[in-house]
């Protein structure tokens, strides 16, 4: 079971403003059946710009149900400006917090809202930005570096909490692991404090020790540091990995990746004869 | 509150009469059953009585009853054992919609190179036997068919099944957790090879099951260290809980009738009256044959956490297939191989009842369960009460 704070289960108990506003002229509606979650926001914005009313209705769990019911109180008197302002984060704080695992229906409140505001200003409902990455959920791309860049995620469990991808078949962890380095590297010049090479071998060996060797040991290989020169990371590969076919797709879906995301995303993982 | 517990598929009560027969052992009669001395002697003959009370229910007979932590436990045993038994086969062949104790360990075992056949369901939830016929090759090392299944209740045929593997000379397993205690099993009659029971699904507590392994089987064990059950299971016996779990069976052979008169009309009335207070639901696998205590009701355009915690107010206590009640983001694995379309997979609820069932709690459950779908409904995108007479045809 999962733990709700008293103002999500309050929420969720007694929703407020559910149901629909008929002469809404600002509707937002994001997620599908399929997906296991819906929301449609209703809002009626005066000439002045401000909401005077907003309701909503979904198709969702409690924690769906809890976050679109705070979204609406938090929306009611505020300026379209204020409310553009209104991030995942601030719904789930409404509501003292949310499971990380459940941190997407506060996500899902904040596209609903932004879908809104297009409306009322009278663009096209957005046309799907980006590419699909995750196909069982349909997310994109930019969804995807939208949701890292907000809320600072730094692994694919993380994503799948926040936007739900990669929580289905799977296949598109890869494609996700190299979205969080490409957004990282972007952000990197501000955040990234600069590592010197003694630093930047022991984060590697590090890495190679805790994250990588187990999981490789337990399909029979294994793999040995040999040197690192700037950024290029020269490994040998042992056992099963050194006969395996698959071992370059392993060097770099897996190896460099990982020590992309725990080390330096810039680094690049070769393999040398040893 | 008072609680109205219909979840007895995820656990069930001790039964006061097992908690007895327990509790000597949990305080003054705490010997090792392995000891030379009387002291410890005497709960090896408990051990032995609780090992005849499971063979009786079974029709097995006591050398072919290993106790075991739980069911997870003994569906690991059996197959792996298999597999260990018969080095040169690779060959798995299982459902899929078995019990993560049994389908996640088949993931796990691809991993280090067996190749797995999972036989598909059809929308009622039956087993297709023809795909089953199909899947044995001389490369299989076991096939393991879950009896009843968890979600739905349906049963599959794994006595025919059994036979089929054996005249391919294939171990044939069942994971009969569910079935034990609720059903008549008569193995002496069967070509089944390995069975599993977990304790707390039969008013025994958690943390002991039992592997039924057939005279004559190959068998390796899973946990080694001791001579203990026979040097099949090492380490020292849960010496109450096994006890507990004898008396518990001797209960389920004396209650089996009333499991499939009582409780079966119980479940019945239950399932009528909710479908037909409720539009746009459906009994999912209710075409097939089912244990007699559950029933898993999908309401179309409202979730399963919802519908649960509305329900959990009340007291009622019961477990849904939606996905964010599975734990992961997909709705249950069962409803999906099934083919149930999302609009009922999300909004699935299963109640499963036990010999402690009322009246009284069944009727509190159809007086409750309508008004909250309702209040669901009336916020959700989808429920369009004039046009439902189309939608539900999907």
């Amino acid at each position: 079971m999962w733990e709700y704070t008293d103002k999500v289960k309050e929420h969720f108990l007694n929703p407020r403003n559910a149901g629909e506003v008929k002469d809404a002229n600002a509707v937002g509606e994001v997620g599908s059946m399929a997906c296991g979650d819906a929301l449609k926001l209703m809002l009626k914005v005066d000439d002045s710009g401000k909401i005077e009313e907003a309701k909503f209705q979904t198709f969702g769990c409690a924690s769906a149900i809890a976050s679109a019911s705070a979204l609406t109180e938090m929306l009611k008197g505020k300026s379209l400006e204020e409310a553009e302002n209104i991030s995942n984060q601030d719904i789930a704080d409404y509501l003292g917090g949310l499971p990380k695992e459940k941190m997407h229906c506060s996500v899902l409140g904040r596209q609903a809202l932004e879908s809104a505001i297009s409306h009322y200003k009278g663009q096209a409902p957005k046309e799907q930005e980006g590419e699909i990455v995750c196909e069982c959920f349909g997310v994109t791309d930019k969804e995807i570096e939208k949701a890292i860049r907000e809320n600072n995620l730094a692994t694919v469990e993380e994503v799948t909490n926040y936007t739900k991808a990669g929580g289905g078949c799977e296949n598109c962890h890869d494609a996700i692991r190299e979205l969080i380095a490409r957004v990282r590297e972007e952000e990197a010049p501000a955040k990234r404090p600069k590592l010197s090479n003694i630093q930047k071998i022991k984060m590697i060996e590090e890495t190679l020790e805790r994250e990588i060797r187990p999981s490789l040991q337990q399909d029979g290989g294994d793999i040995d540091l040999v040197d690192v020169i700037g950024n290029r990371v020269l490994v040998a590969s042992r056992g099963a990995c050194a006969v395996c076919k698959a071992s370059e797709l392993t060097l770099t879906n897996f190896v460099q990746a990982k020590l992309r995301e725990m080390v330096w995303p810039e680094l690049t993982v070769e393999e040398v004869p040893q | 509150m008072k609680t109205i517990y219909m979840d007895n598929n995820a656990t069930t009560r001790i039964a006061p009469e097992v908690l007895e027969t327990m509790l000597p052992y949990l305080k003054d009669l705490y010997g090792n059953p392995s000891s030379a001395y009387s002291f410890g002697g005497q709960v090896g003959r408990e051990i032995r009585n609780a090992r005849e009370q499971v063979a009786a229910l079974l029709g097995a007979s006591v050398e072919e009853i290993v106790f075991t932590s739980c069911g997870s436990e003994s569906d690991n045993t059996a197959i792996l054992s298999a597999l260990q038994t018969a080095k040169d086969k690779t060959h798995i062949v299982t459902t899929r919609v078995e019990h993560p104790a049994v389908k996640v360990l088949c993931n796990e075992l691809t991993k280090r190179g067996c190749r797995i056949t999972e036989i598909p369901v059809d929308r009622e939830g039956r087993l297709d036997m023809d795909r089953y016929k199909e899947s044995l090759t001389p490369d299989t090392a076991i096939a393991s068919i879950m009896w009843a299944n968890n979600e739905t209740g349906v049963i599959f045929p794994v006595e025919e099944a059994a036979k089929l593997a054996r005249n391919r000379g294939i171990l044939f397993h069942t994971d009969a957790v569910q079935a034990v205690g609720k059903i008549p099993i008569d193995l002496q009659e069967s070509a089944i090879d390995m069975l599993s029971i977990s304790g707390h699904k039969l008013h025994a507590p958690k943390g002991v099951g039992v592997l039924y392994v057939r005279k004559g089987t190959k068998f390796a064990p899973f946990l080694i260290g001791g001579h203990q059950e026979g040097g099949r299971r090492g380490g020292t016996e849960n010496t109450a809980g096994i006890i507990g779990l004898g008396r518990a069976c001797e209960l389920a052979l004396d209650r089996m009738e009333e499991e499939n008169t009582r409780v079966k009309a119980l479940r019945d009335r239950l399932e009528k009256e909710l479908l037909s207070r409720v539009t746009n639901s459906r009994v999912n696998g209710g075409g097939a044959e089912r244990l007699p205590n559950t029933t898993n009701i999908s309401f179309e355009f409202v979730e399963g956490e919802a519908i649960l915690l509305l329900m959990d107010e009340f007291g009622i206590c019961a477990s849904s297939g939606s996905a964010c009640t599975s734990g992961s983001l997909q709705p249950s694995h069962v409803l999906r191989a099934m083919g149930v379309p999302f609009t009922m997979a999300h909004g699935s609820v299963r109640l499963s009842l036990s010999v402690y069932n009322t009246d009284e709690e069944v009727e509190a459950v159809i007086d409750k369960v309508p008004s909250i779908i309702e209040k669901l409904r009336a916020f959700s995108p989808f429920w369009k009460p004039e046009a439902q007479a189309c939608a539900s045809g999907t």
